[in-house]
């Protein structure tokens, strides 16, 4: 019996930029925006660290808030969105960056935080340390692409993004926390879906920033 | 399963049309040959095919925050992908959804890979608590009318389940 050495190299990821960090850099750019997050730890962070009322919490259905964002985009093409995604989250839904590629929505900000684990179910292994998931988004055909591992890089990375006409995705290297999560979101379901429809109601009606 | 069904195209422009006489107005899914018919008539209205179910349920639910009226239409062994999504998102959020679900595998009759679900759909249904209804040859309207006032009388998912022959 021939065997495979399957094991599971280092995380490359261990020095680099905290989820916090990460998602204290990017709010600012998403200001004006209908915003999904993936579910698990990064929706608390967002929600922890600024939360507004056109954020969307996803506490379940993995894999699915870029398909939540995307949805919005489509049916109000004049709403900026923008997508706090993980990499979990973007591999078990690899279709929808495929679909964000061929509906092409015109102001679709999709963010990856990629630390490289399931930080919510403790810090297991993904597969995206081994798998660049912005080349698999510049293969599908989003507009603008980029890698980045820093602060200044994320504001840089975002600040051209922010004037690219079709959906940009950018993945920033983050490393696995090792400190206490973010607490639980203080909204219930029912309440994040009221404020979500009257804050894309409310985009929709100012028409989004301008550009 | 596919053969042109005697009526099938008529019957999905009157579905159609009563989908939109009752305020349904983004339509979504992943094609099964029985709803052929009915993808064809919604595609001028902006149908968009998925690449899978639980993820038409995620463009869905961004649809109707953004005020839309969303149908989903699979196959049921799409239900089968489906089932967190709906758990999880349109069910505890009360997101509003009409699911479009095919019948395959009906009465044990069918090929080998729709049998299980075939069987065991209506319990499934029953058992995440889906409002649900088989829609009648002759009472199309009345289905559809019982899906949307479902919806308004407690937002989320609401399935209708399209048995062989009435649309292919």
């Amino acid at each position: 019996m021939s065997t495979t050495d399957a094991k599971t190299p280092p995380n490359p990821r261990v020095a680099a930029l905290t989820t916090r960090e990460a998602i204290a850099a990017v709010l600012p750019f998403l200001e004006g925006h209908a915003v999904a997050c993936a579910n698990g730890f990064l929706s608390r962070w967002v929600c922890a660290l600024g939360d507004r009322d056109s954020h969307f919490y996803m506490i379940g259905s993995m894999g699915l808030a870029s398909s939540i964002g995307l949805g919005i985009a489509v049916a109000r093409p004049e709403v900026p969105v923008g997508v706090i995604d993980g990499d979990g989250n973007v591999l078990m839904n690899l279709g929808s960056l495929a679909m964000t590629a061929a509906l092409a929505p015109r102001r679709f900000r999709h963010v990856c935080l990629d630390n490289g684990v399931y930080a919510s179910t403790g810090n297991q292994p993904t597969i995206s340390t081994r798998v660049s998931l912005e080349a698999i988004a510049r293969a599908a055909g989003y507009a603008d692409v980029a890698r980045v591992a820093d602060v200044t890089g994320i504001r840089a990375a975002l600040a051209r993004q922010a004037e690219v006409v079709g959906p940009t995705f950018l993945l920033v290297e983050t490393a696995p926390e090792s400190g206490p999560p973010a607490p639980r979101i203080p909204f219930t379901p029912g309440e994040m879906t009221a404020r979500m429809r009257r804050a894309v109601a409310v985009l929709g009606a100012s028409g989004g920033p301008p550009g | 399963m596919s053969a042109a069904v005697e009526g099938g195209v008529d019957r999905a422009r009157e579905f159609v049309r009563e989908l939109l006489a009752h305020g349904f107005d983004f339509f979504t899914g992943v094609p099964c040959s029985l709803v052929g018919p009915v993808i064809a008539e919604l595609e001028p209205h902006g149908y968009v095919p998925e690449t899978r179910e639980d993820a038409a349920l995620g463009l869905a639910a961004g649809a109707a925050f953004a005020g839309r009226m969303p149908l989903v239409l699979m196959q049921n062994s799409g239900f089968g992908v489906s089932i967190n999504a709906i758990g999880s998102l349109q069910s505890i959020y009360a997101i509003p959804c009409l699911l479009l679900v095919t019948w395959r595998g009906f009465g044990g009759k069918d090929a080998p890979e729709h049998l299980v679900m075939g069987k065991a759909m209506p319990r499934i249904l029953d058992a995440i608590e889906m409002p649900w209804r088989t829609i009648e040859v002759d009472a199309m309207g009345a289905a559809v009318a019982w899906a949307r006032r479902t919806i308004e009388d407690r937002p989320g998912p609401v399935a209708l389940v399209v048995p062989p022959g009435l649309f292919a």
